[in-house]
């Protein structure tokens, strides 16, 4: 098939995306590449434009403005071949629940035209472990075998892209895991997933992350850049009262989260020396105070409240 | 068990109620179906059908004849639109539903009256719809017994006392019988397909909408026209064993005589369905769950009914109530299959009933078209 890909490592690339319902800018200019072979994270709190760029991404919706190819197809004029070649998994489980698996899967393949269907079809069903419910109706199914099928079904026309939008919401810590291992091994084959979470532990397990917040983009790069630019100081306390403590620090200059773990409390803030000053105030010495390294929860819930600030 | 609970029963009330203005569609058919029942049933059916179009083949001129006439159309029953010289021509009418009456009176009219010979009227009914003949036809065997005592004076005075100065032979083409089902059995044919065809397309595209199915089938390299088309042929194939099956039992349960083609009817039957399915179409493209789309379809299927001539003359009707009915395609099926079977009518005599159909499908296919597009993005 003929890719018109200038750069062949660069799968989603684009810049500048922006769309608006209404008055109401949904996504505002958003640049964003993801390479070959790569999970790309997309992390942002709900309604903060994560499904419409997916929705942009695949064809499904038109951008009102800014450029970009997708696979090398152009996402505002090749919808069409855009549409074959990628794999899209809606939020909610959207295939036929008064079908079979097996019919389903057939459903699917027969739409996309794949050569050797019943092959592909049976291919499916044994790499994801559903050979033995083929017959079984999707509307029966658990949450996590729900999951798989839809998986199985946007796979089996053997897309370059895979984008999921929150595949595992719902699903069980077993049934997440080994959805994500099936998700790395598919990337070590050459797919690209660009996948939407509110996991924490699944943000970690993406090569690379990006956060949006009211249709904006933050900040994206690695785990570690994500983390490092972010700039933010944590400390962790532990000891006896914390709740006193905790209610004693909020709202004091310099202390944007306090948040209870257990028998801990985590205080960060972006101002070092107001939140050391804040801190300080309240220092017992019945406490203990030890400065960590800012969790990824805590800087999403950062630049959150920093755009909060910019946007809204 | 607990005790019945005031305050459980009224938060449920009031959650109820809340859905209910919610749901601006729903609520609007609450108020306008009962509307619409109450304007068809209270101004627009009429079981006592008046003014029908009549053709008057009048082979004597004579003052008897006129007075005869004018008493015809004194009846209120009659509405003279054509005279006619032929026999011929008369049945072409007839044939074509242009008239339902045509009166003929014979050339030894007069004669025969002074004679004091009874002379005989006949009266050609086109009875596929017993209902639209029948009380004209019981007004003039009323008429029959003084129409013409007014001229009848002086010497002539004595043709008075007879039972009838005049003999009325009616003759009910099509169905002489006046057999009811002849003309329900038939009709059922659209409304049954009427009814299925709407609602099932209204439900199938609204029910991929709300089940989150149709954002998967837009993800994929399907084109909405093939989608609709998809979506349509599976029905067309059930509408055609409904079909079947009416025609089967309108042989061998009600004997409906067939006397047109029935490959004819088959073809025809495709336009009508087609035109359902398009209707179906439009309406899930406007509803936003499947209880509107039902609802729509009812407010849809409600007139097909009652303003068709399916179950009320359709002549009985007022202007406005034929105009709407003029713009059913039922209206025009329920004609195209009384023709073809109760009165063997050929592709020529149901031509003005296709086009109409054809526009309709047109129209709203176009409609269903455009709004599934905007669905799009």
């Amino acid at each position: 098939m003929p890719v018109a890909n200038p750069s062949p490592d660069l799968v989603i690339d684009v810049a500048g995306i922006t769309k608006r319902f209404g008055t109401k800018t949904v996504v505002n200019a958003i640049d964003l590449q993801v390479r070959r072979g790569e999970i790309f994270g997309f992390l942002g709190p709900n309604g903060s434009g994560k499904t419409t760029f997916i929705r942009m991404l695949c064809g499904l919706l038109t951008p009102d403005e800014g450029t970009g190819t997708c696979l090398g197809y152009d996402v505002r004029s090749q919808q069409v071949e855009i549409k074959r070649h990628v794999g899209y998994m809606t939020q909610k489980f959207s295939y036929y629940e008064d079908l079979s698996i097996r019919e389903n899967l057939d459903f699917v393949a027969r739409i996309y035209g794949v050569p050797d269907r019943a092959a592909a079809v049976q291919h499916s069903l044994e790499r994801l472990g559903l050979e033995k419910r083929s017959q079984q109706l999707a509307g029966q199914l658990s949450g996590g075998w729900k999951q798989r099928l839809a998986l199985a079904a946007c796979l089996i026309h053997s897309p370059q892209l895979l984008l999921l939008d929150e595949p595992t919401a719902g699903v069980d810590p077993k049934a997440r895991r080994e959805f994500w291992d099936e998700i790395h091994q598919l990337a070590a084959a050459g797919l690209t997933v660009l996948i939407t979470t509110h996991y924490m532990d699944e943000a970690e397990r993406c090569h690379r992350l990006a956060y949006l917040a009211y249709g904006n983009l933050l900040t994206h790069g690695t785990l570690d850049h994500v983390l490092t630019s972010a700039k933010l100081t944590t400390w962790s306390v532990s000891g006896p009262d914390l709740q006193a403590m905790a209610a004693r620090l909020r709202g004091t200059p310099g202390v944007e989260q306090v948040v209870a773990f257990g028998n801990t409390l985590h205080v960060s803030g972006r101002d070092a020396t107001a939140l050391e000053t804040a801190i300080a105030a309240v220092r017992e010495p019945r406490h203990d105070w030890k400065k960590i390294r800012s969790g990824l929860e805590d800087v999403f819930i950062s630049l959150m409240d920093e755009a909060r600030d910019n946007f809204a | 068990m607990t005790r019945f609970s005031l305050h459980r029963l009224w938060a449920i009330v009031l959650k109820e109620f809340i859905q209910m203005k919610r749901d601006r569609v729903t609520f609007g058919m609450m108020v306008g179906i009962p509307l619409m029942q109450l304007m068809l049933f209270g101004f627009a059916i009429n079981t006592d059908p008046k003014h029908l179009p009549t053709a008057i083949r009048a082979a004597d001129q004579g003052p008897f004849a006129r007075t005869f006439i004018a008493a015809l159309k004194q009846s209120g029953y009659f509405h003279f639109v054509r005279e006619t010289a032929t026999e011929q021509e008369a049945q072409q009418l007839l044939q074509l539903g242009e008239v339902q009456f045509v009166i003929n009176i014979p050339p030894d009219f007069s004669r025969k009256l002074l004679r004091g010979e009874q002379p005989s009227v006949l009266i050609e009914a086109d009875a596929t719809d017993p209902a639209a003949t029948g009380p004209a036809v019981a007004a003039v065997r009323a008429l029959a017994d003084n129409v013409l005592n007014r001229d009848l004076t002086g010497s002539l005075g004595g043709l008075r006392s007879r039972s009838g100065a005049v003999d009325f032979q009616i003759h009910a083409h099509y169905n002489p019988e006046n057999i009811t089902q002849y003309n329900v059995v038939p009709g059922l044919m659209g409304v049954v397909l009427t009814m299925t065809m709407v609602v099932i397309t209204a439900l199938a595209i609204t029910r991929e909408r709300e089940r989150g199915t149709m954002e998967n089938l837009l993800a994929t390299p399907v084109r909405p026209f093939e989608v609709m088309l998809g979506k349509i042929l599976p029905y067309i194939a059930v509408g055609y064993i409904q079909i079947s099956l009416i025609l089967v039992a309108a042989h061998f349960i009600f004997n409906v005589p067939m006397l047109g083609s029935l490959p004819l009817l088959y073809a025809v039957a495709l336009l009508f369905i087609a035109a359902n399915l398009a209707v179906g179409i439009t309406f899930s493209t406007l509803a936003q769950n499947q209880l509107q789309a039902v609802q729509m379809a009812f407010f849809f299927f409600l007139p097909s009914i009652l303003l068709s001539g399916f179950m009320f003359p359709f002549r009985g009707m007022p202007e406005w109530a034929q105009w709407i009915g003029t713009c059913l395609p039922n209206t025009h099926f329920i004609r195209i299959v009384r023709g073809i079977l109760l009165k063997g009518n050929g592709l020529v005599e149901i031509t003005p009933e296709i086009w109409p159909l054809l526009l309709f499908f047109v129209v709203a296919m176009t409609i269903g078209g455009l709004r599934y597009r905007q669905t799009l993005d």
